[in-house]
């Protein structure tokens, strides 16, 4: 099984190779075409470094150069420095509160010289996946029992504290993808339930009329105690515990969703969460306004709803068939902020239309799939684990960014994978990818 | 999940030590996979939604990158009948300014060559930035004077690049005459856009408001050009869309060729300086009009450059109203040019014949009442025209009235007046210029009106005045040009007009009416020549003599109408129309000059100047230049005027004024108001109100 017909040694997996490369090549197309304009010697562009698609492929090449290096190491060497590579990230966050540079807010940048800025809460990612499957690979760690579950949350919530610090909001929400790994070891379906419950429930009182919401409820507590009556004999805490719940959702939507909006989480947060649920925003005072003022003047090309608009615009005007390459008049014409980095999916979709972005969004599902795939055949937890962390991870970014551009999710700066500009995120994927080749290669080692 | 949880139970239960917690959990691979699915099917539904079913993004997406831009062709050029421009085109030039570029430019120079403060530099540049934003350029100075076009094109480098020149095509008036024909143009309004929503104007664009401008805006304006050209976020253009596949070319207006003869035009309207009055002259073999001055006129290129808005209101405040084309937009009692038309009515009707006599005591007394008269004797028609005998001609017009060949006097009377209208009097003759007023010839409803004398409350002798071409009856001075044409031609006219042809064709069918010969009514041209015999005895030993034209033969007929305003009797208007020559007849001309006095003073020399210039294409003879001399120095503008224009100058301004001015301001600044009234502000003199005000009442 470990051999492989292709007849590239050591039994890597060609499969997730190839879908990484093909990723690769479509992310520097599209950043090509939103940087490249006529009569543009692309040539001396390229040999010159000036512009973001020749920078990408130094860092593609840079890659290269890392994964090949993974290929060659040890799996017993992951393994072995988990612990400390997670500290080491851990400290190269906490690093960027003395000497972090600021790009455009947000003080986690690492500057390297030469305009290369590396940002350690990305490759924090990596750190964490390994310690959570280190942990969770210890022949002592009871995963049923909630002091290891507490444990485990505090590895991967540790980095997404600091992002918040940091002011990187994006970047930390990405640490909730760990639940998924956790989920497949055992993590009782609940804390997923409650996850997906509180969202619905803020989301809800955002939408809903406040009085009209709490009557709902009450009526859905009240239907729920009159279907289950006649269980109510046998356990009597049952209508306690729904009306608990109830209490505590009647209480989230009349005062911890308003309290939170209002006096914890910035304006242009709210108004970026609002914009994604289709509902204008009103500052309530001068305070808010001008505080919004100033986060759009600072950052002109930041403003949620105009990025979204604008990034609707140029996927919906892709059409079926798509403008055709370099021929997109919204790319050409630079009408969506960041297009580059983290609307980079407009621009492949406005060239290449529907069947283009199906066609990407199909290979980023086979590469979920085949990453699951490679999870479940792993004989080691901590392999397992770690290529979940890795599937997981990438949904996340996939996700959330492609829900953005769509205007489905509010707009949260993170990357696409493989596919946005950045060397930072490049490399984060490009080491998750290689070191789950490098585990899998040695699949049938029990590694812990 | 439940069942997965007792699942965990029941496993936990059963068995002591833990096993590989995969073993449990593999069943959640599926959840996994399932979760990863669901989220990509919603992706993949959303994209379905924006990419495949909505239109709206496609189109959101062309208005973000495409700018249409339409390209103005050039107006076209009206000639005169020599082939002369009269109305042309010239470049001029606006500042324009692009606000984000701004910085680093000498604003202080720029200041001081334009003449303005730092405020209003300031104020001008948010203007600028609230119209196109700050990326998009503007206009900053509208249609630089030369002088101020010299000094910022030198100094050009100092307020590079936020500021630069941009050429437009402006109407030039090289002869800077004809205002009143030629008309000017004006940016239109709101109102104007609905009405013609058809014609792709937008807010911003000129049209022909006045004159001939307005009349053939159709053909003037050409046809515009549309470009596309791309455009990036910041609304900046990057060039054209697709190579310019789908531009379409501006086509420029087509030119006119004319009739005027720009030198009796120009001549015209220095004879008639210091004057109030119009002269029309019409060829009356094709019916084109040879010249038509209205006087006072202005110099039509005031209304072109950046100062118009100033200029048109000083004009429009002018109390010798220069903006009213006085030839065409106003109608006064005839008086007796009047005379020859009843005259001839009546031979036609058979009251009277070429020899029938009429003895003047110097007065007609047949209606009980004096009717004042200038000569005393007995006349034939002949005479009766060349010593204009009120006498003969009330007569003749109470014959045709009392006919019995009529059962009433209600048919005579409407008899009558469709013999007046087939001389082209008492209705709309269809000139190429806007706005023409009908006159009045006075019809027996008219008469029947209670407010006038009522049913039966009239007679032959009540509106006797209409003889002499007094009374109720009103022409203007095209209608008066036109029936002397129509004496001339012996009973055939075309309807005068100004345009003779189109370059590349009447495409619109225009010029249609005016090749379609009429006829006024049957008259033998016996009858004609002795009509003729009393106007060239007229200019011979009658009551033009003075005015003869040395070596042609004209006929003409003075007039002198009584009138009065606001109820004051003022000093009588002047009145001559004439043809020549005699045979062939080459010009038909009429002349008014209001409150002059006698028709012989001033309207005939100036009809006989006229009439020499255009025969002989020049003023001969010292005698003759003396003449000229002497005409053109008669002041005769009615003191009133001088009165009024003190008054207004002392009163400040007429605050009706000020609203106007106001409007046009906002107009040209293109910032519409809501209380903005949308009535357009095309021939600027209120028609009405101001004709009324030169209108003269007479009822003896």
């Amino acid at each position: 099984m470990n051999v492989k017909k292709t007849g590239i040694p050591r039994g890597f997996d060609t499969t997730l190779i190839w879908l990484y490369i093909l990723l690769l090549v479509i992310g520097w197309i599209a950043i090509f075409s939103v940087e490249y304009r006529p009569n543009e010697n692309v040539m001396k562009a390229i040999l010159g470094l000036k512009k973001n698609y020749s920078k990408q492929l130094l860092f593609a090449g840079f890659c290269a150069f890392v994964g090949i290096f993974i290929l060659l190491t040890d799996s017993k060497f992951f393994t072995a420095t988990s612990n400390i590579m997670y500290l080491i990230g851990i400290l190269l966050m906490l690093f960027t509160f003395v000497i972090g540079k600021n790009i455009s807010g947000s003080r986690s940048w690492i500057s390297l010289g030469h305009n290369f800025n590396l940002q350690p809460a990305e490759l924090c990612k990596i750190f964490t996946a390994l310690a959570l499957a280190k942990y969770l690979s210890r022949s002592e760690t009871d995963f049923t029992k909630t002091r290891f579950q507490f444990i485990a949350f505090a590895i991967t919530l540790a980095p997404a504290f600091i992002s918040i610090l940091q002011n990187e909001t994006g970047l930390a929400l990405v640490y909730f993808a760990f639940f998924i790994a956790m989920y497949r070891e055992g993590l009782p379906s609940w804390y997923l339930v409650l996850g997906f419950s509180l969202i619905i429930l803020v989301i809800s009182t955002l939408l809903v009329e406040k009085n009209m919401l709490a009557i709902i409820l009450s009526a859905i507590a009240i239907v729920i105690i009159y279907l289950l009556r006649t269980r109510y004999k046998r356990y009597r805490s049952l209508t306690i515990t729904v009306i608990g719940i109830w209490a505590v959702a009647v209480a989230i939507q009349r005062f911890a969703v308003p309290y939170v909006f209002d006096s914890v989480m910035k304006p242009y947060q709210v108004k970026r969460i609002y914009t994604a649920i289709g509902k204008d925003f009103i500052p309530k005072n001068a305070i808010e306004l001008k505080e919004l003022q100033e986060k759009e003047k600072g950052k002109q090309k930041d403003k949620g709803d105009y990025n979204v608009k604008q990034s609707k615009i140029a996927i919906g005007s892709g059409g079926f068939m798509g403008k055709g390459f370099l021929k997109g008049l919204q790319t050409q014409g630079d009408f969506v902020p960041a297009q580059h980095t983290d609307f980079i999916f407009t621009a492949w979709a406005e060239s290449f239309g529907f069947w283009g972005s199906t066609l990407l969004i199909g290979l980023y599902f086979l590469l979920l799939m085949r990453i699951v795939k490679i999870a479940e055949r792993q004989r080691s937890t901590f392999s397992r684990v770690y290529a979940y962390s890795v599937a997981s991870i990438i949904f996340f970014h996939v996700m959330i960014n492609i829900c953005m551009t769509v205007g489905l999710a509010p707009v949260i700066g993170i990357p696409l994978p493989l596919l946005s500009y950045g060397g930072s995120s490049l490399l984060t994927f490009t080491t998750l990818i290689f070191i789950l080749l490098r585990l899998d290669a040695d699949r049938q080692m029990v590694l812990r | 999940m439940v069942n997965e949880k007792t699942l965990i139970n029941f496993e936990l239960t059963k068995t002591p030590t833990p096993l590989p917690m995969s073993v449990f959990n593999q069943s959640r691979k599926n959840v996994i996979r399932l979760i990863f699915s669901i989220a990509f099917i919603i992706i993949l539904i959303r994209l379905v939604h924006l990419q495949i079913f909505s239109g709206k993004y496609r189109q959101l997406a062309q208005e973000n990158a495409i700018l249409r831009k339409i390209i103005h062709p050039s107006r076209g050029i009206i000639f005169d009948r020599k082939g002369k421009a009269i109305l042309d085109n010239t470049t001029m030039y606006d500042l324009m300014v692009t606000p984000s570029l701004v910085k680093g430019a000498d604003t202080f120079s720029l200041c001081r060559i334009l003449g303005i403060d730092t405020i209003e530099f300031k104020e001008r540049i948010i203007t600028a930035i609230i119209k196109n934003t700050r990326n998009r350029p503007s206009v900053f100075s509208p249609l630089l004077p030369p002088d101020k076009y010299a000094k910022i094109s030198e100094n050009l480098y100092k307020f590079q690049p936020g500021f630069f020149l941009q050429e437009r095509q402006v109407r030039l008036y090289p002869y800077a005459a004809a205002a009143n024909i030629l008309g000017y143009l004006g940016e239109v309004d709101s109102a104007f856009l609905k009405s013609h929503a058809e014609d792709g104007y937008q807010l911003g664009d000129y049209t022909g408001m006045t004159g001939l401008e307005r009349t053939y805006e159709k053909v003037l304006m050409g046809e515009r050009g549309v470009q596309y050209i791309l455009k990036d976020n910041l609304n900046r253009p990057k060039g054209p869309y697709e190579n310019g596949a789908f531009d379409t070319a501006a086509i420029a207006g087509k030119h006119l060729y004319s009739a005027i003869d720009i030198s009796l035009q120009e001549l015209g309207e220095k004879l008639m300086a210091n004057k109030v009055g119009a002269i029309v002259a019409i060829d009356p073999k094709t019916g084109g009009i040879l010249a038509m001055v209205s006087a006072p006129t202005y110099n039509p290129n005031l209304l072109t450059g950046s100062e118009r808005r100033n200029h048109f209101n000083e004009l429009y405040r002018d109390p010798a109203l220069p903006l009213l084309n006085r030839a065409v937009n106003a109608y006064y009692s005839p008086g007796s040019t009047f005379k020859t038309l009843v005259g001839l009515i009546g031979l036609h009707e058979g009251v009277i014949s070429p020899g029938t006599t009429v003895t003047c005591s110097g007065g007609y007394y047949g209606c009980g009442r004096k009717m004042g008269c200038h000569a005393v004797g007995t006349f034939s028609l002949r005479e009766a025209i060349s010593h204009s005998c009120n006498a003969y001609f009330a007569t003749v017009f109470r014959r045709t009235i009392d006919n019995n060949q009529f059962p009433t006097i209600d048919s005579a009377m409407n008899n009558w007046a469709k013999y007046m209208n087939s001389f082209g009097m008492g209705r709309r003759l269809g000139v190429d210029i806007p706005y023409e007023k009908r006159g009045l010839i006075p019809t027996a409803n008219y008469y029947n009106d209670p407010k006038i004398f009522g049913k039966n409350g009239w007679n032959s002798c009540t509106i006797v005045s209409l003889a002499i071409g007094q009374g109720e009856v009103n022409a203007t001075l095209i209608q008066l040009a036109n029936a002397i044409a129509i004496i001339a031609n012996k009973g055939f006219y075309y309807t005068p007009h100004i345009i003779d042809s189109i370059q590349g064709g009447d495409a619109f069918g225009l010029l249609d009416p005016y090749r379609q010969k009429q006829y006024a009514v049957k008259i033998p041209d016996e009858v004609y020549e002795v009509v003729h015999d009393g106007m060239q005895q007229v200019m011979e030993s009658g009551t033009a003599a003075a005015s003869k034209v040395p070596g042609i033969i004209v006929c003409g007929k003075t007039g002198t109408v009584e009138n009065s305003y606001k109820g004051v009797k003022q000093k009588d208007h002047a009145f001559f129309a004439a043809f020549a020559p005699r045979e062939n007849p080459k010009i038909a001309i009429a002349v008014m000059c209001e409150n002059a006095g006698f028709g012989a003073s001033s309207a005939a020399p100036i009809a006989s100047l006229m009439i020499e210039q255009y025969l002989k294409d020049s003023i001969e003879g010292p005698e003759r230049k003396a003449l000229k001399e002497r005409v053109e120095n008669l002041n005769l503008i009615p003191p009133r005027i001088y009165k009024e224009m003190i008054n207004q100058d002392s009163l400040g301004i007429d605050s009706e004024l000020e609203v106007k001015e106001n409007k046009e301001t906002q107009n040209n600044k293109n910032r519409s108001k809501p209380s903005q009234k949308t009535k357009p502000e095309v021939l600027l003199p209120n028609n009405k109100k101001k004709t009324e005000l030169i209108k003269d009442s007479t009822n003896n």
